[in-house]
């Protein structure tokens, strides 16, 4: 049958290939990623990988010269023995020889990854329905970070960029040289936090935390993207993580400026703030954080996530407004955005919220009324 | 597939009664074997229209077709019916008709309890399915259904999801029970242990482990019952319990799981593989020592799924050594089927195409489980398109070849009549060129970095996606293919002899073709 | 060879050894937790103990990081007190939590602890912890809760941060109803 042959021998030449085509961007292997983790993990892959193409050759090479040469058609004729007590052995021996030989670097590896302690930056990294936040310990630092490809291009209705479903509002940044330590925990489902590059994967469980550790080499400074890769629900597609590496001063420089922007936004919120300034920045505010659940235009999603148009809350009770921005809603997909919007944000968004889309309320809430909903 | 069977039976007084009510009340070990293997087919179609919509969704990236949510709900609802829709019955199905047959028995030791045990099942999924229809949509949470993802923000469904998994476990425990009973009481007189063939043996340790991790299950979907409804909080944090203890009880029954899903595949091709070459069976006793030690290994591996989960070092490597031993009784029965056909007088009917692609397909899949158990490796690899790849690997040219193999292999004795081999033949092709192209892109997806179970993704992998979806669109049609091939078996061919296979060898094929409704109503003797 | 009574004797028998599976399925609940005892599985401790008067190890110095999550439905106010604190293994510490019910309802909380890195749990001692029961707060109460904690001198030397995660969840609907009314 030629056809086989042919299928057998492309089918080895596929294997065969993996690796010269893993130089190529092919995006064919895994990565050798950029820390002395990450490249022990993959040699310890790729180990792997060429023992089980040595023994495929051998089993399936034995397999193909069998189908060739011990067929009916040909006029073999069949031997009757059905046991050999040392080829039995040898193919016990061998293979356990071999796993010895796989588990000795392995567990060294695992050793090394499990090591967290003597860590220079200590992040907390908290996986959310479908965002992660970061609190840099000991630095007063802290953000959430969401994905900031837009709808539209996930709906076809514009050009994906290069960093399509990879690329998000506000990086992590960590600087290159330091051992910087991840504690993973979760606010609602199991998530979890995976860079390819750091070889660094490790679920966020709610009340607990988990440990990992990344030390980026110096000179490797740059922007590396991973996703969270545990089902959490709807959006577990669309919570991708950006970490920027950067040299340990652009670091010292980004962590001062966090804080002045910090106080910058807390001084904002005492200043005066237009109708049309609020609806601005509220308009970007519910494209980017609420339009995926209540709709580009209000209109709600299901019987999940009711519509903003015509709602009684939206039109009459402003406190109560306030208050689900705030403290969210107990029991259900709305989360509190306390900690993830400025006061001036929260206060444009309700404004936005209460005159867009004929709504036409007429109401003002400014970031006072945040201030003081928040007291 | 037994209509046909009635119509040359030549034991009419003992023959089946009439229409439809033949079906329901039936006791008889053919007919419930026959309509197990048409429900899990039915069931094969089901999830596989639901691969083919996953498949067609991430065709492209962007949202195209359906909504993430839908796709969540799709990609549960196809693993849920695939392990325990088409897989696990169609393997009951085929030891309900072989079993009695191989072992010289008239029919299963309980056979009310057989006909109850298939019954059950098209509640339980009917049930299951019209979740889909609901207003809070079908399960949404992976065939794994992790906590607090199934527990605290699940759909409503998921109650309906829970009495399922119950009536299936029911189902699968009650079927154990009738072959273990069967095969404890019902050989025929000098079929010793060691005598026995090694399909009933296979199916003889799997029932064990059904019997043993089933009710596991069960009581997980019943802790999560509970949780959801009766205050309990065995997986809530808030009330003391632990959503990690989830994942040490789903896959203590999920480990053991996956080997009830492959040990009856190895007890097929391990008959299939020495009748075509025409020579008994290399390594008879290590196969069944090797069938028995990946059992035992079974229970003591389950946290090789939860690498992830950070556990302490010592736990850690205590999993990723008994994970790698479990290549070792498995190299065993590869090397003992190779051995099998060297110096064989080998021919390639269909059951033979499928029984050699198993073996080079599996081990394929065996090899990317060998690399997933080390454990550091793990970390890139786990919850990415590497273990898609690898649990598809297994399964689809693993269990289901391995089902299909044997359906060609027994079809023959079955309905009386040879199917038609040139179809057969094309069949296999079309499947495996179609299974090839569909998974062995995913090893390469997933170790560029793709995470599982999402909706859409990054530009990079898009080439391979679309390559996966093109071979998932030919493997689904060519099982049409099978369809049409099953059915004119039944209705028309060459009429079979009672060897059928020239080199088959074993007490099923001393009866005549069609195997007549009751088996053996006198046991014969086995020397 | 085949009997009626024979087969009803192995059904009966299996089915017996499914029953007795499932309740070891249940059984496996309190068996985990002994099982995280000795591990230290995610950094759990469990119960009070009793104060020990270790002898204070002065010639090194752990990093004792104290932090406060919350959980999604938990709308509550939650930070330490001190983020951070240095004690010589022995040493008796106590630290303080501070959490504030902003909401206009009486809720009951429970703090679910976990340490990093879980090799460490079992050096940590508590005799007095907030986290070891539900904490109630009236509708825009505040307060101080407290943990009195050591670390046995025993502690590996190569740890020299430990970490622990205290978790506020929303235990209200877990909680003894007696409990809740009191706060009126």
């Amino acid at each position: 049958m030629k056809i086989r042959t042919w299928l057998s021998l492309s089918s080895i030449a596929l294997l065969l290939s993996l690796s010269s085509l893993a130089k190529a961007e092919w995006g064919v292997n895994m990565t050798e990623g950029v820390t002395e983790i990450s490249q022990s993990i993959y040699d310890l892959h790729m180990l792997i990988f060429w023992i089980c193409v040595a023994i495929g050759v051998v089993v399936f090479g034995v397999m193909f010269y069998v189908m060739f040469k011990h067929r009916k058609s040909k006029g073999a004729v069949a031997a009757q023995f059905d046991e050999s007590v040392t080829l039995e052995w040898l193919w016990t021996v061998i293979p356990t020889i071999i796993l010895i030989a796989m588990a000795v670097p392995a567990t060294k590896t695992l050793v090394e990854m499990y090591d967290a302690s003597d860590a220079q930056v200590d992040i907390k990294i908290t996986g959310y329905q479908w965002k992660w936040q970061y609190d840099y310990l000991g630095e007063d630092v802290s953000f959430f970070s969401n994905l900031s490809t837009s709808r539209d291009a996930v709906y076809n209705k514009e050009e994906k960029g290069e960093n399509y479903l990879l690329e998000v509002d506000k990086e992590v940044v960590i600087p290159t040289g330091q051992k910087v330590r991840f504690l993973i925990t979760s606010n609602d489902v199991i998530h979890a936090w995976w860079v390819p590059e750091f070889a660094v994967k490790k679920d966020a469980i709610p009340g607990y935390v988990n440990e990992s550790w990344v030390n980026v080499p110096v000179g490797q400074e740059g922007i590396y993207r991973g996703q969270c890769a545990e089902l959490c629900g709807v959006d577990h597609g669309f919570m991708p993580i950006v970490v920027r590496a950067v040299s340990q001063a652009d670091y010292a420089t980004w962590l001062d400026e966090q804080r002045a922007e910090k106080e910058a936004a807390a001084l904002a919120a005492l200043g005066d703030y237009s109708f049309d300034e609020l609806m601005t920045t509220g308009a970007e505010v519910y494209a980017g954080r609420c339009a995926a659940c209540h709709g580009q235009n209000g209109e709600g999603m299901g019987s999940m996530f009711p519509p903003m148009v015509g709602s009684d809350i939206v039109l009459n009770d402003v406190e109560k407004h306030i208050d689900i921005l705030i403290n969210g809603v107990a029991g259900s997909a709305m989360q509190s955005f306390a900690e993830q919007l400025t006061d001036v944000e929260i206060a444009a968004v309700i404004t936005y919220e209460r005159n867009a889309w004929g709504n036409d309320t007429g109401d003002i809430v400014t970031p006072r009324d945040i201030i003081d909903a928040r007291q | 597939m037994t209509t046909t069977t009635a119509a040359h039976d030549d034991h009419g007084h003992h023959g089946p009664a009439k229409g439809i009510m033949r079906w329901v009340l039936t006791t008889n070990h053919k007919d419930i074997g026959t309509m197990y293997l048409w429900f899990s087919f039915i069931m094969l179609l089901t999830g596989g229209v639901m691969a083919l919509i996953i498949r067609a969704e991430l065709f492209q990236p962007g949202m195209q077709l359906i909504e993430p949510e839908f796709f969540n709900q799709m990609t549960t609802m196809h693993g849920l019916i695939m392990v325990f829709g088409a897989i696990m019955p169609a393997f009951v199905g085929l030891a309900n008709w072989m079993v009695p047959m191989m072992v010289g028995a008239p029919d299963m030791a309980l056979p009310r309890m057989n006909n109850l045990s298939f019954w059950i099942l098209p509640f339980a999924f009917g049930m299951l399915l019209l979740t889909l229809f609901s207003e809070a949509g079908a399960p949404n949470f992976g065939w794994t259904f992790y906590a607090p993802l199934s527990t605290t923000y699940a759909p409503s469904s998921v109650t309906y999801f829970i009495f399922g998994v119950h009536l299936m476990g029911i189902s699968s425990i009650m079927g154990a029970i009738n072959i273990v009973a069967t095969i404890l009481n019902m050989r025929a007189p000098g079929m010793t242990y060691m005598k026995m063939p090694l399909f009933v043996w296979t199916w003889f340790i799997t029932a064990y482990l059904l019997i043993a991790v089933m009710p596991v299950l069960a009581g997980v979907v019943t802790m999560m019952l509970m949780d959801i409804h009766f205050g309990t909080s065995f997986f809530n944090a808030a009330g003391g319990g632990d959503p990690v203890l989830f994942q040490h009880l789903f896959w203590f029954f999920g480990h053991p799981e996956v080997y009830i899903m492959i040990l009856p595949a190895f007890g097929i091709v391990s008959h299939i593989i020495p009748t075509f070459s025409r020579k008994p069976l290399f390594g008879y006793s290590s196969m069944v020592y090797a069938t028995a030690s990946i059992a035992f290994l079974s229970f003591i591996v389950w946290a090789h799924h939860m690498f992830t989960v950070g556990l302490p070092l010592v736990t850690e490597l205590f999993f990723m050594y008994a994970t790698m031993v479990i290549a070792i009784p498995t190299g065993v029965k590869v090397f003992n089927w190779v051995s099998t056909m060297f110096q064989g007088s080998l021919t390639f009917e269909t059951p033979m195409l499928f029984a050699i692609a198993f073996v080079i397909l599996f081990t394929i899949g065996g090899f990317s489980g060998l690399m997933l158990a080390i454990a550091p490796a793990d970390f890139q690899y786990h919850d990415t398109y590497f273990v898609v790849a690898h649990f598809h690997y297994v399964l689809v040219p693993g269990a289901l070849f391995a089902i299909i193999a044997g359906v060609y292999f027994w079809l023959p004795k079955w309905c009386g009549n040879y199917y038609d081999e040139f179809l057969g033949k094309l069949h296999f092709w079309l499947s495996f060129i179609g299974v090839n192209i569909t998974f062995f892109p995913m090893h390469f997806i997933g170790l560029a970095g793709m995470p599982r179970r999402i909706p859409d993704y990054a530009l990079q992998f898009a080439d391979f996606n679309a390559v996966a979806s093109v071979g998932a669109f030919i493997f689904g049609f060519s099982q049409l293919l099978f369809l049409y091939i099953v059915i004119k078996t039944i209705r028309s061919g060459k009429q079979a002899t009672p060897e059928v296979w020239e080199g088959a060898d074993g007490l099923e094929w001393t009866l005549p073709s069609p195997a007549p409704y009751h088996s053996f109503s006198e046991p014969p003797q086995v020397k | 060879m085949s009997s009626k009574p024979n087969v009803a004797k192995s059904a009966i028998k299996h089915l017996f050894v499914a029953l007795a599976m499932f309740g070891f399925g249940f059984a496996l609940v309190p068996l985990y937790d002994v099982f995280c005892e000795i591990t230290g599985l995610n950094g759990k401790v469990t119960g009070t103990v009793e104060k020990v008067d270790y002898t204070v190890d002065t010639s090194r110095t752990v990093t004792v990081q104290l932090l406060a999550s919350k959980n999604a439905e938990m709308p509550w106010r939650f930070m330490a007190l001190q983020e951070q604190i240095d004690l010589h293994p022995g040493e008796w510490k106590q630290i303080g939590f501070w959490a504030s019910n902003t909401t206009a309802s009486d809720m009951v909380s429970q703090a679910v602890p976990s340490i990093t890195p879980a090799r460490a749990a079992e050096y940590v001692q508590k005799t007095e912890c907030f986290c070891f029961q539900q904490q109630p707060l009236a509708a825009g109460e505040s307060k101080q809760m407290n943990m009195v904690f050591t670390i046995s001198p025993e502690l590996p030397e190569d740890i020299q941060t430990v970490s622990m995660v205290y978790t506020l969840f929303d235990a209200t609907e877990f909680a003894d109803p007696e409990k809740v009314a009191k706060l009126n």
